[in-house]
């Protein structure tokens, strides 16, 4: 067993800790503000090669490892949950499952735009009344001659607003649950398909969030990724790469509000002293380090698994479970060492709060994750 | 066109630690940067690079551990990178550094120009370029805060002086140190990051530079440090309270006092 990174993993750390410094933190808490969508920085990720770190260099990336790509998105957590996300899903859900599931003309048609961040994609599969329960979606896709017709709409799509290509599951047979969805990859010019931005969110306000319309969206057959009625399959397959970078992203939102935690606590004076020499400080420190620590490992174990091209359903899903419940824990704790001016937007632990809290919610609830955990301890499902 | 860009590997502090019997920095156990100043002088070279063609090549002279700071200028896209590093070049002062790197820089070869930071955030002294240029008998510009225009035999930059500029042209080769008006370094891209890991560096030892002896090291150094401190910080001043006319005719009695009106 060896927990040192490599010497790739500890370039790519030092790498992406100082673009993150330099081209992340002074801006974030702006973009959240102004709930507006770093394109500047996008931009110069994909100039930098950010976005291939974990692509195969056939298509224009860097072929690094799995722990690479969990650095990078661990070091965008750090900075921006927002950016992170942009990562997560141009990359992990997008991306990697072109290059799982796509055909070697697809493959060639988006990955090195990818690679690049000249071409970003977003993932439908989410709908007003299936979230959880993904195969009772209702959006449907109809055979006619060399083409499919879509319909329905998706709800909830990070990045949909800002994507050039859309991964949409869709039932070609409604009668035949999860195994009637089919995946689709619908270009944003296509007519019939829309978007419509959702506002308001509690967190996450530089990332674009938006609904996708599909209004008898006709697409040849040739943009069916992996087959007919093999969407299901394709979705829980992505999601282990999806739920893997929300993970890392996790310990690095956790770390960042850990971070300024101890600098707030060594400059803070109450009683005398700074408060970082008062007892019950110390302690929401260390648990929130070891809580975070705990988190990284899980990652990183996950990454392993990944690394050895094995399946890593189970340590993603205890990774994702685990991270994501922690960085709200640790933001909570940070913004108590913070006191009053920890529920001030004049702190960064308070957006870092309100950033954590979806992480528990999308790409499968925590409830979501306990019942697939739950499954591969019992050998009993608790779906269906 | 043949770049040299002359770089410094420094603590990533403002507190620097010093060996109060020898003089000199403290180097362990704190982490290390290429001198931010030194950044500006790697972008200048890669923007006449890519300008005009040619190559770029980092050398710094110092201990094994300095060739992370030319992976990572060779991360933000340098060519090449040198480590000129001897146990004997140990406690040279910016004399005996400005020599050997000038012999290091003339055992590479043919260069066009040369170009460093204006200083190194450690030591402030601002001498190492000019030295450089005095032991290759070339001229030299420094404070250089913009690249105006480049020729095969010449170049034209902007200099930067109290309360203006100059703009100086110089024939090639030329040493250039460079201020940080001048551009906005380029951060490493993931490819470059890889390639710089992969990177061979050449190491130049006191044998492979035609150094000559009592030129180098300690004893090469006509200069002795003989006792660096950090100053104490600034303490606060006093406040006068109360009522603003109270205050006002105390602080007249202060000035009256110390002499000063």
């Amino acid at each position: 067993m060896n927990f040192d990174y490599t010497p790739e993993q500890e370039a790519v750390k030092g790498m992406m800790e100082e673009f993150v410094e330099k081209e992340v933190i002074p801006f974030a808490a702006q973009w959240d503000k102004e709930e507006k969508f770093p394109w500047d920085t996008v931009k110069k990720m994909g100039e930098l090669g950010i976005f291939g770190t974990a692509l195969p260099e056939k298509y224009g990336g860097s072929g690094l490892d799995a722990i690479c790509h969990a650095i990078v998105a661990e070091q965008l957590g750090r900075g921006c949950s927002s950016l992170r996300g942009v990562y997560s899903v141009a990359v992990s859900l997008v991306a990697k499952t072109i290059l799982a599931f796509g055909t070697e003309e697809q493959k060639n048609k988006y990955l090195p735009g990818m690679a690049a961040g000249k071409l970003f994609g977003c993932f439908g599969l989410t709908e007003p009344n299936s979230g959880s329960d993904a195969a009772s979606m209702t959006t449907t896709a109809v055979e006619d001659g060399d083409y499919y017709v879509l319909n329905g709409s998706k709800m909830w799509i990070t990045n949909a607003g800002i994507a050039d290509v859309a991964l949409i599951f869709a039932k070609t047979d409604k009668n035949a649950g999860a195994k009637g969805i089919t995946a689709f990859l619908v270009d944003r010019d296509t007519p019939g398909f829309s978007t419509k931005d959702i506002h308001d969110k509690m967190g996450l306000k530089a990332s674009n969030t938006a609904e996708i319309i599909l209004d008898n969206v006709r697409v040849p057959k040739t943009s069916m990724l992996g087959g007919i009625g093999k969407g299901f399959g394709i979705a829980m397959a992505t999601l282990d790469n999806g739920r893997y970078t929300v993970a890392a992203g996790c310990v690095g939102s956790a770390q960042a509000a850990l971070d300024y935690a101890k600098q707030y606590a060594k400059e803070r004076i109450q009683f005398g002293k700074p408060i970082a020499a008062h007892q019950l400080v110390q302690q929401l420190i260390a648990d929130m380090a070891v809580d975070i620590e705990c988190g990284r490992l899980l990652v990183y174990k996950a990454g392993h698994v990944k690394n050895k091209g094995q399946r890593s359903t189970k340590e993603v899903c205890f990774a994702k479970y685990y991270c994501s419940e922690m960085v709200n824990r640790v933001a909570y704790k940070a913004v108590q060492v913070f006191g009053g001016y920890g529920f001030s937007a004049e702190y960064p632990v308070e957006r870092i709060y309100r950033d954590a809290r979806i992480n528990t919610l999308y790409e499968g609830t925590s409830q979501i994750q306990q019942l697939i955990i739950g499954n591969f301890e019992l050998g009993v499902s608790a779906f269906v | 066109m043949e770049i040299i860009v002359c770089i410094k590997q420094v603590p990533d502090t403002t507190e620097v630690k010093i060996d109060p019997e020898k003089g000199t920095l403290i180097r362990e156990g704190v982490p290390s940067i290429v001198n931010p100043f030194d950044e500006y002088a790697v972008e200048a070279a890669l923007r006449i690079k890519e300008e005009k063609g040619g190559k770029v090549t980092v050398i710094t002279m110092g201990p094994p551990q300095a060739v992370d700071a030319l992976r990572k200028c060779v991360a933000m896209g340098a060519d090449d990178a040198v480590l000129v590093s001897d146990r004997a070049f140990a406690g040279s002062d910016t004399w005996s550094t400005s020599y050997t790197l000038a012999k290091a820089i003339q055992a590479l070869g043919a260069f066009d120009l040369i170009l460093c930071g204006k200083q190194a955030i450690d030591g402030d002294t601002a001498q190492v370029g000019p030295g450089i240029a005095e032991h290759l008998k070339i001229s030299q510009v420094t404070y250089v805060q913009k690249v105006l225009g480049v020729k095969e035999d010449a170049i034209e930059v902007e200099r930067g002086i109290e309360g203006g500029y100059e703009v100086i042209e110089t024939p090639l080769p030329a040493v250039l140190t460079i201020d940080k008006s001048a551009n906005q370094p380029r951060l490493p891209s993931m490819m470059g990051t890889m390639k710089a890991l992969k990177k061979e560096i050449k190491t130049l030892t006191a044998r492979d530079i035609n150094v000559k002896e009592g030129f180098y090291g300690m004893d090469g150094s006509p200069t002795r440090v003989k006792r660096t401190f950090t100053p104490p910080p600034r303490k606060g001043g006093r406040m006068l309270g109360g009522e603003m006319e109270e205050a006002l005719r105390e602080l007249v009695k202060i000035l009256r006092e110390e002499k000063i009106v």
